[in-house]
């Protein structure tokens, strides 16, 4: 029997002390997000993959996960994800500044996979993390994060076959953000829809309001909740907009007008919510001034740590490629040491 | 004594209980493995003896059965997946090399790999096209894998033991043309499992095989004896990492070295054999080493793959072309 299209109802909404703490970490990610930018045109970092405009979608989904238990498979973009799961943001800058593939935060401790560079690279990884979770008794659920784009890798569709046929703890969780790169959805997904997809693989799925951060959270909480209880996979395609360019490297003019793209964002996630909260009386002026008071300091902070941020030494190369060094990778090391540095 | 005689596919399949016996986060997966056993057989009973929790089957999509290991592996399991054949493992390559190979570097150590693939490999059974490539080249190349294939059962089994053990992902390369050879295993035996293995002894000329073609360099040796020409053949079995100090231990007694594998030539696992060779053993060589390989063509049909594995002839010149080399 199909399953039916996923019916969320309102248990997951978060309360108004929520929806405070999630306007605050929206406006922290908005500015360290902006920041990223301008420390790559600083020549701080060497690049970057912004992800303004999808706060909402990233900190709604990541804050309803159970940090004890789940565990989040990002993609490069995903910085809001990380800032919401409390990783050390300059480990996780680590990767934007060349320091280290993947970044430098521990993924264990973190709740966060290593940044993935491969387009739906990680996919897999969830559905196969999930199964062991259920195999060893645990509760964790996969969040696996991926776009619009990454749907038309065929990882994703075998992830999503694997998971519903075995029944695994994952909520696939598509920010559909109306661009890959130059392409936007109409050219890459046949159909429109990436929840559409679920129904093939039998796996209930729903399309959110991506900018909506309180329906991110209670779609977000549903979906871990019946992938925890043993039901199945869950896909969420929550419909956003990259309201910035692919990368630093990027340039939307030659694909998309200012014009089009004020159409199509629509409004500001962050002004919705703050709209929200000011008319139901939920936070003032002053909170919402502490917020942007708050995240300027905290990025001020991080700037500093960013830059201060050394790299690795070079043996390094060497001593993560496997467990122990081969004796291959030992002379390598060696050689390379007398050759480069001279010792 | 806990020797016995068995099959290579026996031997594995012995391996794989033993493992999944003594490591309970050990799982084996992959497309027909439950159930049937394997299209080989080599899992059979294992699914019965160890439940279907243990030993299951698969969806029919080998990127799929890699991706799901890496993400067992970051759970805490050991997966042993299994492609069906070696040209089955291109679907999955992605995962291979982007994730499998590099997911302990890039969390720095904190999800390592124990994962370990096997592969039945290489030609000889007359198989449809895609079920008779070699793949060591391409995966010795790629960091953070291991390779190695086993010549015989107890190889098989020592080997397979050796690498569920370890931490690091292996590309275990089963050569499908000897599963059914019986031989004697030794189950307690006190071999290492580590490097390469002098396979016969020699003093004229050093043969380099793995897989399949050790047992017919070990054929190729018995000819040459009757010509009074004594062969040492060295069975390299870990193809990554190599065992320099046999081949050069080798090398530097007999001075002569021909390499023998089935894979195409160009840029085989052959050129980086002989290239170790003559860095080691450069002032002791007699002669440029010898390559005797598939050819630079797709792996044939049947009715020619007997012309393009290396048979006992194409060894033979090889052995003479070196014997007779001259220095200008």
């Amino acid at each position: 029997m199909a399953v039916q299209n996923f019916q969320v109802d309102d248990a997951g909404m978060p309360d108004a002390e929520e929806l405070r703490q999630l306007f605050t970490l929206m406006v922290t990610v908005r500015h360290l997000d902006l920041s990223a930018v301008a420390w790559q045109r600083q020549g701080i970092l060497p690049g970057y993959a912004p992800e303004l405009g999808q706060e909402a979608a990233q900190v709604g989904s990541a804050f309803a996960m159970d940090k004890a238990v789940d565990f989040a498979f990002p993609t490069y973009r995903e910085m809001g994800v990380a800032r919401t799961l409390a990783v050390d943001m300059v480990a996780y800058m680590a990767t934007h500044k060349a320091t280290w593939h993947g970044g430098l935060y521990d993924p264990k401790v973190s709740r966060l996979a290593p940044i993935q560079a491969v387009v739906a690279g990680s996919v897999l990884h969830a559905v196969g993390w999930a199964h062991g979770e259920r195999l060893a008794g645990r509760a964790g659920v996969a969040l696996s994060y991926f776009g619009d784009g990454a749907s038309s890798q065929g990882d994703v569709h075998e992830a999503m076959n694997f998971a519903s046929l075995m029944k695994a703890p994952v909520v696939f969780f598509v920010q559909n953000n109306g661009w890959a790169i130059s392409l936007p959805t109409e050219a890459q997904v046949a159909g429109g829809s990436v929840a559409a997809r679920a129904a093939g693989y039998n796996m209930a799925s729903v399309c959110i309001d991506g900018n909506d951060v309180a329906a991110v959270v209670n779609a977000t909480r549903s979906a871990l909740a019946h992938a925890r209880s043993g039901a199945g996979p869950v896909l969420i395609e929550a419909m956003t907009y990259r309201r910035g360019p692919h990368s630093t490297s990027d340039d939307p003019g030659r694909y998309r007008s200012l014009e089009a793209e004020r159409i199509d964002a629509g409004m500001d996630p962050l002004d919705r919510l703050k709209e929200k909260l000011l008319s139901q009386g939920i936070a003032d002026e002053q909170f919402i001034a502490d917020a942007w008071t708050a995240a300027r300091a905290e990025e001020e902070t991080l700037r500093a740590d960013v830059m201060a941020l050394e790299p690795r030494p070079g043996t390094e190369m060497f001593d993560y490629v496997f467990t122990e060094p081969t004796e291959a990778l030992a002379e390598q090391r060696r050689n390379w040491r007398e050759e480069s540095e001279h010792v | 004594m806990s020797e016995q005689m068995m099959s290579m596919q026996q031997a594995l399949n012995r391996a794989l209980a033993d493992t999944l016996r003594n490591d309970p986060t050990a799982l084996i997966l992959g497309e027909d493995v439950g159930t049937l056993g394997g299209v080989f057989r080599v899992t059979q009973g294992l699914a019965k003896e160890f439940g279907a929790e243990r030993v299951f089957d698969t969806p029919l999509a080998e990127s799929g059965i890699l991706g799901l290991s890496v993400g067992l592996a970051m759970a805490g399991f050991h997966p042993i997946p299994e492609v069906q054949f070696d040209g089955f493992a291109y679907p999955a390559v992605n995962q291979i090399i982007t994730q499998l190979g590099r997911m302990n570097y890039r969390s720095r150590g904190v999800f390592p790999m124990p994962v370990t693939l096997r592969v039945p490999s290489f030609g000889g059974i007359r198989a449809p096209e895609h079920h008779g490539e070699s793949l060591e080249a391409l995966f010795a190349h790629v960091p953070g894998l291991k390779v190695v294939s086993p010549a015989d059962p107890q190889q098989a089994y020592s080997l397979l033991r050796y690498a569920a053990g370890l931490s690091d992902p292996v590309i275990f390369m089963e050569p499908k043309a000897r599963y059914w050879q019986k031989a004697a295993v030794d189950m307690d035996t006190t071999q290492s499992p580590l490097g390469a293995r002098i396979a016969r002894p020699g003093k004229h000329v050093t043969l380099v095989a793995w897989g399949a073609m050790v047992a017919r360099c070990l054929q190729v040796a018995e000819l040459a004896a009757e010509d009074g020409i004594i062969v040492e053949v060295v069975d390299l079995r870990w193809l990554k990492p190599i065992d320099e100090a046999t081949l050069t231990e080798s090398v530097t007694r007999t001075r002569r070295a021909v390499v023998v594998h089935e894979g195409p030539r160009t840029a085989g696992l052959g050129a980086e054999v002989a290239a170790l060779i003559s860095e080691h053993c450069f002032d002791t060589l007699k002669a440029p080493v010898e390559r005797v390989t598939g050819f630079d063509v797709p792996y044939p049909s049947g009715d020619l793959e007997d012309e393009y594995i290396p048979n006992i002839d194409r060894i033979l010149f090889g052995i003479q072309r070196v014997l007779e080399h001259r220095r200008g």
